[in-house]
């Protein structure tokens, strides 16, 4: 995968038409739904009352606030991200190898949470959350508090919410590799003399790399850009980047600026995927 | 050691099921509820809240529009998808890999900013039609999930079949509907799935693009739950959940819940 692309075959010009016709559909979606309202979006953002201008991206770069915003937002992300995986990665073993009823059981508890709406999710976790709710009493039933923890529009219910919306999409990545394995590497390992720990680190989490990337690459991204749940879960005491852009373009009618801080966003989200395919060619694990 | 790996593997898998399940619970939970207040139910059950999501005010033309919008842009996208699909995989096209991780790439940007991006575009252009936006719209989310399900299809079906086809006698499109879709029928199954929830539970492309007359059903759902969220949203949610526990188990029948996840099997 790393060496230079190999010169593409020589092909006779009705194939090649045939290739370009059948992708052109596509490619047009792509071009006018999705490259140019990027690209305008960019131009606006740029603008001021009289013509090009940087004030936007000034204000959002220099004032503590909005400093503050972008943080946020990638707190939000790194602390999702962090937490999916810990809890994912090895729990996509165990899907892994589970057989049958058990393993259809598992994904099919990854796949039901998709079909319920994100908003309807995050409300039910502040039900989950209140002072009243199941969390407060089954902690106070066990002892483990005496009076009832404030959690919801905290943080915590914040980082439980997004974890919880977008685990499956941490753990579906790195299973379709895990499915793959085969259960003997580590064994072969172990038989060529290395200790557990060294056989995880030199054989399985090298050959399970292109998952984990992949999972981490699509939550972060996800969870960076999240509007719904924030929204729900902690509201204007956390101000995030995606919140700031639907209020500048929903409430204050400010597009230059709301443009800015989407393009803020959007420059993220790329530069988590250049990122994630220069990891993940680096690391091209077992193919 | 090894016992160890086990036991922290299934402790996390059953953490992770339990917890993916507990807001699912408390919505299904909550449409019995008695009481007027979207919180579990204390003390008896009803299903009074069944019958009134008929009644939501514009729950109709909200939940009708999404399923347009959602049904469309998904056999839309399957078209223009699986024909990309044909030409990456077929290799034929120059700079194939580029056009496969383009069509992809929507999945990874956030959806505001699309969202606000076609918002000034269709600003712009003076296009203010908003049904026709809105599906405009949706293909570009619906689109990644297609192209990235059938390329992964694609890449396992044998070409050679066809021409097998044509050997024994049958027309070009004959083997095309007679050999090629059967084959590939579990990819289009998911990425159908795939796809039609991705737009049917759209909030953050939709929200931008929709006026007064044209509302979603997300963009309603969150509209209810702001202004008085009584259980009929748990009630509405929990029917789809019964549809898709329905849908999934045909899934798991018909191709392989395994398969869906995205391993070769």
């Amino acid at each position: 995968m790393t060496e230079a692309m190999p010169a593409p075959p020589k092909l006779s010009d009705p194939e090649r038409r045939t290739a370009f016709l059948l992708s052109l559909p596509a490619a047009m979606i792509l071009l006018i739904m999705f490259i140019l309202p990027l690209g305008l979006l960019l131009g606006v953002s740029f603008t001021g009352p009289e013509g090009f201008s940087l004030a936007a991206y000034q204000r959002l770069l220099t004032t503590p606030h909005y400093l503050s915003v972008i943080w946020n937002s990638l707190k939000l992300a790194l602390v999702t991200t962090a937490l999916t995986f810990l809890i994912g990665y090895p729990a996509s073993f165990a899907i892994a190898r589970a057989r049958g009823g058990w393993r259809s059981l598992m994904l099919g508890c990854l796949f039901l949470p998709l079909a319920a709406s994100v908003i309807v999710k995050a409300f039910a976790w502040t039900i989950l959350l209140r002072s009243d709710g199941i969390i407060n009493s089954t902690l106070m039933l066990l002892g483990i508090i005496d009076e009832p923890v404030r959690m919801i529009f905290t943080q915590t219910a914040l980082i439980v919410g997004s974890a919880n919306v977008f685990l499956p999409f941490m753990i579906l990545p790195i299973f379709a590799v895990v499915a793959q394995l085969d259960p003997r590497l580590g064994e072969a390992a172990a038989m060529l003399g290395a200790n557990p720990a060294v056989a995880f680190l030199k054989v399985t989490l090298p050959v399970t790399m292109p998952g984990i990337i992949a999972g981490v690459a699509l939550v972060f991204s996800l969870s960076v850009s999240a509007y719904v749940v924030p929204t729900l879960l902690i509201g204007e005491r956390y101000p995030t980047l995606a919140a700031t852009i639907a209020k500048a373009y929903l409430l204050t009618q400010q597009p230059a600026f709301g443009a800015a801080a989407g393009v803020v966003l959007l420059s993220i989200a790329i530069a988590v995927v250049i990122l994630s395919s220069r990891f993940g060619r680096s690391s091209g694990g077992l193919s | 050691m090894k016992q160890l790996a086990i036991i922290v593997s299934w402790a996390a898998a059953v953490f992770a099921c339990l917890f993916l399940l507990a807001p699912l619970v408390v919505i299904a939970a909550a449409s019995f509820s008695p009481t007027p207040v979207f919180d579990l139910p204390t003390g008896g059950a009803s299903l009074r809240w069944y019958s009134r999501i008929g009644t939501l005010d514009g729950f109709w033309p909200a939940l009708w529009l999404s399923v347009e919008i959602a049904v469309l842009s998904t056999l839309i996208s399957l078209v223009v998808g699986t024909l990309a699909a044909i030409a990456i995989t077929r290799g034929k096209l120059p700079g194939s890999e580029i056009l496969a991780a383009a069509l992809v790439s929507p999945l990874m940007m956030p959806g505001l900013v699309l969202g606000i991006g076609l918002l000034q575009y269709y600003r712009s252009v003076g296009f203010t039609a908003s049904w026709s936006g809105l599906l405009l719209a949706h293909l570009v989310i619906t689109l990644p999930y297609v192209a990235r399900t059938m390329i992964a299809g694609l890449s396992r079906f044998d070409f050679t079949l066809i021409e097998a086809g044509l050997t024994l006698g049958c027309t070009w499109p004959q083997s095309i509907v007679r050999v090629m879709i059967p084959a590939l029928a579990p990819s289009f199954l998911i990425a159908s799935l795939f796809s039609f929830l991705a737009s049917f539970d759209n909030y953050p492309v939709s929200i931008f693009l929709t006026d007064v007359r044209t509302k979603t059903l997300p963009i309603k759902m969150l509209q209810y739950i702001e202004e008085a969220p009584d259980p009929t949203i748990a009630a509405l949610s929990t029917i789809i959940l019964a549809g898709t526990v329905a849908l999934l188990l045909i899934a798991d029948r018909a191709v392989g819940l395994s398969r869906m996840a995205g391993t070769a099997e």
